[in-house]
């Protein structure tokens, strides 16, 4: 306390929002903070530089005795935590490495979420226990080579063949795919677009990594194999027909973006914070220019802006109140803002700055993909246009 | 019938805080948040093991400590105790080792026990004797400092790894069991037990419900008192030497006025 009586200025939460959260918000933060800063900082520079996750079955089971996997998601073991709880976790893992974050959404959001909001209580009862404890990975198929933005000219079809169905296609920039014992795929049908429940031992379908990528090096992405793909009749996701289907369960993932973002943004704002005011140049730390505050105090205002941005979101969803525009809004914001910070703290470290040694690069590299994943920024430019103007500019 | 464990764990300062003591030379716990002291966690893990493996065990954790100490008890239970007790009372501030441990062992005979568990020491006071003063009290046989432990058929068997030998250990239940960092990682609260945790019976007591005269216990009833504390002096720069054929010599005698050798 300062001699006003008001509470003393933290640098860590300059306004005050942790004020915002309960006991249990606390310590699910607490246990996925000292989880990550005890399983992936030690190692991440080191998956990072060899472009692989080697652990990530081991992983994956760890976040999931803790509760991570499908967090938010009730029943089937998931924790039945709240969308704010749910945010924070993905903070924390995205401030160690999006990479991780990454298999958590994909996981939770998109594999978990379909099968959970869509499936049948068969489907649900053969996958989401084994799923939420880690002991399966699953991924989401909806990209394919010829069709980012634009899923609903997928081209990856399935057949009907007397009570089977067939699939034929290709899914491409698939999370976990390599590594998943279940793949959630979107195809096209005579019906409109449905999603199936793919084991990945099923014939025909095979799920090759992808090599050379210079952004989530520490995160598996694959391209999808199916070739004449056979399945029973109730590997089909009964509900959730058309896109519908698909782009509700990213908007669940890009809820999460929106606060995993500000994690990466914070782990490179505390890096060039403490680098400023260590590094001395001229006789002086560098924090003590004004040029190297300016930059601190824009960090941090855009830094806490965002996290308070996604609290607003996770409220308005733990009320059931909130709009997919909004989290356009969110996730085109904070993504953006995130890769500005992560980029002017790179600046503050100078030559360190480019190393491995530090974690700035590294999350603004992650960031490039998040900028590009679960919806483009033009593309929450253009859901936000067209909210605000009543025009549809992209179709 | 059910075995009956009882966890003593400390809230502590937290030791990446700036830590001070207050004016009568106690510490000061207002002014750094405090948490559950890191080594008790090892505690509750080997109870929450050692409840797995039986049929039928019922964990209870135990602190002494200030309105706040609530917060290690929440910790614990999120970790997987079932059952908390928290005993409070102004009349506390100060107490040193001795009069803690009357209070916790009064407080381990209310709730009722097999199997007292203790860290290896606190984070904070890090005396480590309390189990041994604790397990005089009960009259119970105490088994300190295991790296390894388990309980079957009544009786409690570990560990102990000193530095020229490792001795296996047994004792009649009930006793007073305490364990090292070593004896296996903590687990991380889930997110389950953490939500569970807030619907978990946690017990105030005071030192009337314990039967505890005041003066027993504080400043007053310690048997210790910290006459006087300073800051550690700041660290000063180091001692270069350069070896110019008294290299070895002038090592040794560093060594002796430092008086490691
Ligand atoms: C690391 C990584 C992991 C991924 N994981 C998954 C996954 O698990 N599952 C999955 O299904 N997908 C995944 N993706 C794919 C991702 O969702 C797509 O890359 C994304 O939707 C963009 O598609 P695209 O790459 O084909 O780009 P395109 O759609 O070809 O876009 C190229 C550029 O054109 C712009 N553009 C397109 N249309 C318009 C328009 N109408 N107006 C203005 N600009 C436009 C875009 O904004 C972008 O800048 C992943 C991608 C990456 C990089
Ligand atoms: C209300 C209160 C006020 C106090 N005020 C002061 C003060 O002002 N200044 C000060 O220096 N000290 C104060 N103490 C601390 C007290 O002196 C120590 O708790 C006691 O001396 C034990 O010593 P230790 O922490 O070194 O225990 P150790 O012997 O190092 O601890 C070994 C184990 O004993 C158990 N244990 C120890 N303490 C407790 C506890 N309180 N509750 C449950 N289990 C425990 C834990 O399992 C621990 O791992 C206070 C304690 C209480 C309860």
């Amino acid at each position: 306390m300062s001699g006003s009586g008001l509470p003393s200025f933290d640098p860590r939460d300059p306004l005050g929002i942790d004020d915002l959260l309960s006991d249990e918000d606390l310590a699910v933060r607490d246990t996925v903070r000292r989880w990550a800063a005890d399983r992936v900082l030690p190692h991440v520079a080191d998956w990072y530089e060899r472009g692989e996750l080697p652990g990530i079955r081991e992983l994956a089971r760890e976040l999931g005795s803790i509760g991570a996997l499908g967090m938010s998601l009730t029943g089937y073991g998931c924790a039945g935590a709240s969308a704010v709880q749910y945010g924070l976790a993905c903070l924390e893992l995205e401030a160690a490495d999006s990479g991780i974050r990454s298999l958590v959404s994909v996981q939770g959001s998109l594999a978990m979420y379909a099968i959970h909001r869509f499936g049948s209580e068969e489907q649900k009862n053969a996958w989401l226990p084994r799923m939420a404890s880690g002991e399966v990975i699953g991924c989401f198929g909806l990209t394919e080579p010829d069709h980012g933005s634009d899923p609903a000219g997928m081209t990856t079809y399935a057949k009907r063949d007397g009570g089977d169905w067939v699939i034929n296609g290709r899914k491409m920039w698939i999370t976990n795919g390599s590594v998943a014992g279940v793949a959630v795929v979107w195809a096209r049908t005579d019906e409109g677009i449905r999603g199936f429940v793919v084991p990945a031992d099923a014939p025909g379908f095979s799920a090759p990594e992808i090599k050379h990528k210079w952004s989530l090096r520490a995160s598996v992405t694959s391209e999808l194999v199916l070739d004449d793909v056979r399945l029973p009749a109730d590997a089909v996701l009964p509900e959730g027909t058309g896109l519908r289907g698909p782009l509700s369960c990213l908007s669940h993932a890009r809820y999460g973006i929106v606060w995993g973002a500000m994690g990466a943004a914070r782990a490179s704002f505390e890096a060039a914070l403490e680098y400023a005011t260590t590094r001395e140049q001229f006789g002086r730390p560098i924090g003590g220019f004004q040029l190297t505050q300016a930059k601190l105090a824009d960090m941090a205002v855009e830094l806490h802006k965002g996290i308070l941005l996604a609290h607003h979101l996770g409220r308005r969803m733990d009320a059931g109140r909130l709009r997919p525009e909004q989290v356009s809004f969110g996730k085109l914001n904070n993504v953006r803002e995130a890769i500005e910070i992560c980029r002017t703290a790179r600046t503050i470290l100078g030559a360190n700055g480019i190393s491995l040694e530090y974690p700035v690069m590294r999350h603004a590299t992650n960031l490039e993909s998040v900028l590009t994943y679960e919806g483009t920024v033009e593309m929450h430019q253009l859901v936000l246009g067209k909210a605000l103007t009543g025009l549809d500019a992209f179709r | 019938m059910s075995l009956r464990i009882v966890v003593c764990v400390k809230y502590v300062p937290d030791a990446t805080g700036d830590r001070h003591f207050a004016e009568d030379l106690t510490t000061d716990r207002d002014a750094v948040d405090g948490l559950l002291s890191e080594l008790d966690e090892y505690a509750v893990e080997q109870a929450l093991q050692i409840a797995d493996a039986a049929d039928d065990a019922e964990i209870t954790v135990l602190t002494v400590g200030p309105e706040d100490a609530k917060d290690a008890l929440r910790k614990a239970l999120s970790m997987g105790a079932d059952k908390g007790v928290h005993v409070e009372d102004d009349d506390l501030h100060g107490t040193d080792v001795v009069g803690t441990s009357l209070v916790l062992a009064k407080a381990v005979e209310h709730v009722g026990y097999d199997l007292v568990l203790c860290g290896m020491a606190s984070t904070d006071g890090t005396m480590g004797v309390l189990p041994a003063i604790l397990a005089e009290r009960l009259g119970v046989p105490q088994v300190t400092l295991l790296s390894e432990v388990a309980v079957a058929d009544g009786t409690v068997t570990g560990r102990r790894d000193g530095d020229a030998a490792s001795e296996q250990l047994q004792a009649q239940l009930p006793a007073v069991v305490s364990v090292t960092d070593q004896s296996g990682e903590a687990r991380y609260p889930s997110f389950k037990g953490i939500m569970a945790a807030k619907k978990k019976p946690v017990e105030s007591l005071d030192l009337s419900d314990l039967g505890i005269d005041a003066d027993e216990v504080g400043l007053g009833g310690a048997w210790t008192k910290v006459e006087d504390a300073a800051k550690r002096p700041e660290r000063t720069a180091g001692t270069i030497v350069k070896d110019e054929g008294e290299g070895g010599k002038q090592l040794a005698e560093f060594l002796v006025s430092q008086k490691f050798i």
